[in-house]
């Protein structure tokens, strides 16, 4: 197991450094001079280019691609251009938010999908089946940012039973975290129900039914342990979508965390913020992708990933 | 006369592999007719493309007429869907944003299906290090979460419809190449390629010719299904004020100036939100359908 987690980690590394590379040549693109942007509309020609030497603009693009790994190693990710701030400091305010977000959003997504999904599995083309599985499809068709309008606009300003929008009590985190967890939700309860169906025709659980078993200990100590193990790989993958949904569901909660930093920063053409923002999200969706592997292995020993 | 031989038996391999892929294709009308699903969604996805057409006649009011004095109303006789902030006419608005909504869709697909596919094809045909280079650099566009990639392109193009097209469409790239390039890599395998290589086929023939139209049920299933992610994105996008720009009648943008609006007229946000869930919803449909009937190992 060590051995398959070193293997994994070796892996992580070129992407890694395949992320930072992207990160640092989209922003490349990115119309203007960062020099004048940094010094004002006014600045002098010559503030201008100390300022172009200052931040190793003049170099060839390698040794600027290097000296911006060099400073992420040290923890810089340079200063917003709007209040000179560190970039990292900004980060690791907004950061626990949209993990904080994503976490209770991913509990949404594996608790309500895998209880949809084997409602659905266990009478299949009943009526609660065929309910759970309309269900789901509209699911995955609502946009994100609709359905935390339509939340919005029922809980908090009809019924008035949570607040509207901010994050400050545990009454904030339901709707965003509904709002973003829905969607994984109704994948997780198709996937769980084809896997669990897969399961349930098997030998092995009408050999369990055979020796008379309780239906109650055939589903959930037999078959669900085995139909989760593909479940698993995609609430890993879902993770990923929830990441860049926090984008979206923070800028309709007026959250203030990574995603919302990262479009304020667009907005305000912020380079350094935006590079920042989207590196950190993408790193810790590596090492999620990573830990969801692990787990995967852990579930399912007799699969070899390497 | 060995070599006659040998090229008689590749010419009738490859007819006889021309006349299963027709077949195929038959099998798959009577199979997608069948699957209620993919109807459903088709005529969905009918609805809309007829919407796009008949917009012009179809909308009772110009879609961009300012009149201040029937700001906000309500659904009414006159106005089906109500008007917005600025008295405009809802419905006539979202007549014309279909347009907006499956041209990023559809624009969006194509692009990163051109490249995915492009990218897929070589490097499943040729392996080796084109294959690790290939497939290395999808490794990290894919470790970009969902619309981060699209947001950062978006943060250097600035923001544009065009450019979240192209941004939803460069995410959409690594997805069709891996799938092109799997299939690819089973195709180029198989027998009768063996047969047209030896007929005297170079790689560009092989590859467009004969590897293409044998990996296409993966790209079209693909390619529905993206369309439904990628109408979803542009929305998304446009709602955070990085795509359309007002006065546009993009959905996305709709919704985002309704939510101002949610407590005084709530139907601003509805009905934009109504349109791209029933289209999203007609894509997946009709994509599940396609998946059923053209690719049964993908069926879930």
């Amino acid at each position: 197991m060590l051995l398959f987690i070193l293997k994994r980690l070796a892996q992580v590394v070129p992407v890694i450094f395949g992320v930072t590379l992207v990160v640092f040549l989209i922003m490349q693109m990115v119309p203007g001079d960062p020099a004048i942007i940094m010094a004002g509309e006014g600045a002098s020609t010559e503030t201008v280019e100390q300022l172009r030497e200052d931040l190793g603009l003049n170099e060839p693009l390698h040794v600027q691609y290097f000296s911006y790994i060099g400073n992420i190693l040290q923890g810089s990710l340079g200063n917003s251009l709007k209040n000179n701030q560190p970039v990292l400091d900004e980060i690791l305010i907004r950061l626990p938010i949209t993990m904080e977000l994503a976490f209770f959003s991913i509990l949404i997504t594996i608790v309500l999908g895998l209880t949809a999904g084997i409602i659905s599995a266990v009478k299949p083309y009943s009526v609660s089946d065929i309910s759970v599985m309309v269900v789901a499809l509209l699911g995955i068709s609502l946009p994100s940012f609709w359905l935390g309008l339509l939340l919005m606009y029922t809980f908090s300003i009809k019924l008035q039973w949570l607040p509207v929008a901010g994050w400050d009590s545990f009454a904030h985190i339901i709707l965003p975290a509904i709002t973003l967890g829905a969607g994984g939700a109704a994948i997780v309860a198709r996937m769980t129900r084809s896997s669990m169906l897969e399961v349930i025709g098997q030998d092995y659980v009408r050999t369990a039914r055979a020796k008379g078993l309780k239906e109650h200990t055939i589903i959930y100590k037999h078959a669900l342990r085995n139909a989760l193990i593909p479940v698993i790989t995609v609430v890993g993958l879902q993770f990923g979508s929830l990441l860049g949904g926090t984008v979206i569901v923070e800028s309709v909660f007026a959250i203030n965390g990574l995603g919302r930093m990262i479009v304020d920063a667009i907005r305000t053409r912020d380079i350094p913020m935006v590079q920042g923002g989207v590196l950190v999200a993408s790193l810790v969706f590596v090492f999620v992708n990573l830990l969801v592997d692990v787990m995967y292995k852990v579930f399912n020993k007799r699969i070899d990933l390497n | 006369m060995t070599k006659s031989i040998a090229i008689e038996e590749a010419t009738e391999l490859v007819s006889i592999r021309r006349k299963l892929r027709k077949e195929k294709r038959q099998l798959f009308f009577r199979t997608i007719g069948q699957n209620k699903a993919a109807v459903v969604g088709g005529f969905i996805i009918l609805f809309y493309l007829s919407l796009t057409i008949l917009a012009p006649v179809l909308a009772p009011f110009d879609p961009f007429e300012i009149e201040l004095e029937d700001k906000l109303q309500g659904p009414s006789t006159e106005h089906w869907m109500g008007t917005d902030d600025k008295g405009r006419d809802i419905l006539s608005r979202i007549l014309y944003g279909s347009r907006l909504s499956l041209a990023v869709g559809f624009s969006s697909v194509l692009f990163g299906a051109f490249f995915g596919i492009l990218l897929g094809l070589i490097a499943g045909y040729y392996g080796k290090w084109v294959d690790t280079i290939i497939s290395r650099s999808l490794d990290v566009m894919l470790a970009f979460p969902g619309i981060l990639l699209a947001l950062a392109i978006i943060s250097a193009l600035g923001p544009s419809l065009i450019n979240v097209t192209i941004a939803v469409g460069v995410f959409s790239i690594p997805l069709f190449a891996r799938i092109v390039r799997g299939s690819t890599m089973e195709v180029k395998n198989l027998e009768y390629i063996d047969a047209i290589r030896t007929l005297g086929a170079n790689d560009f023939i092989i590859i467009f010719r004969h590897i293409f139209p044998n990996i296409l049920s993966p790209i079209i299933v693909q390619g529905s299904l993206r369309l439904a992610t990628a109408i979803l994105s542009a929305a998304g996008l446009s709602f955070l004020g990085l795509g359309a720009q007002p006065p546009s009648p993009e959905w996305g943008a709709m919704l985002s100036s309704g939510r101002d609006f949610l407590f005084t007229a709530p139907y601003m946000a509805i009905f934009p939100g109504i349109m791209i869930s029933v289209l999203v919803l007609g894509f997946n449909l009709f994509g599940d359908g396609l998946r059923d009937a053209l690719d049964p190992r993908m069926k879930k």
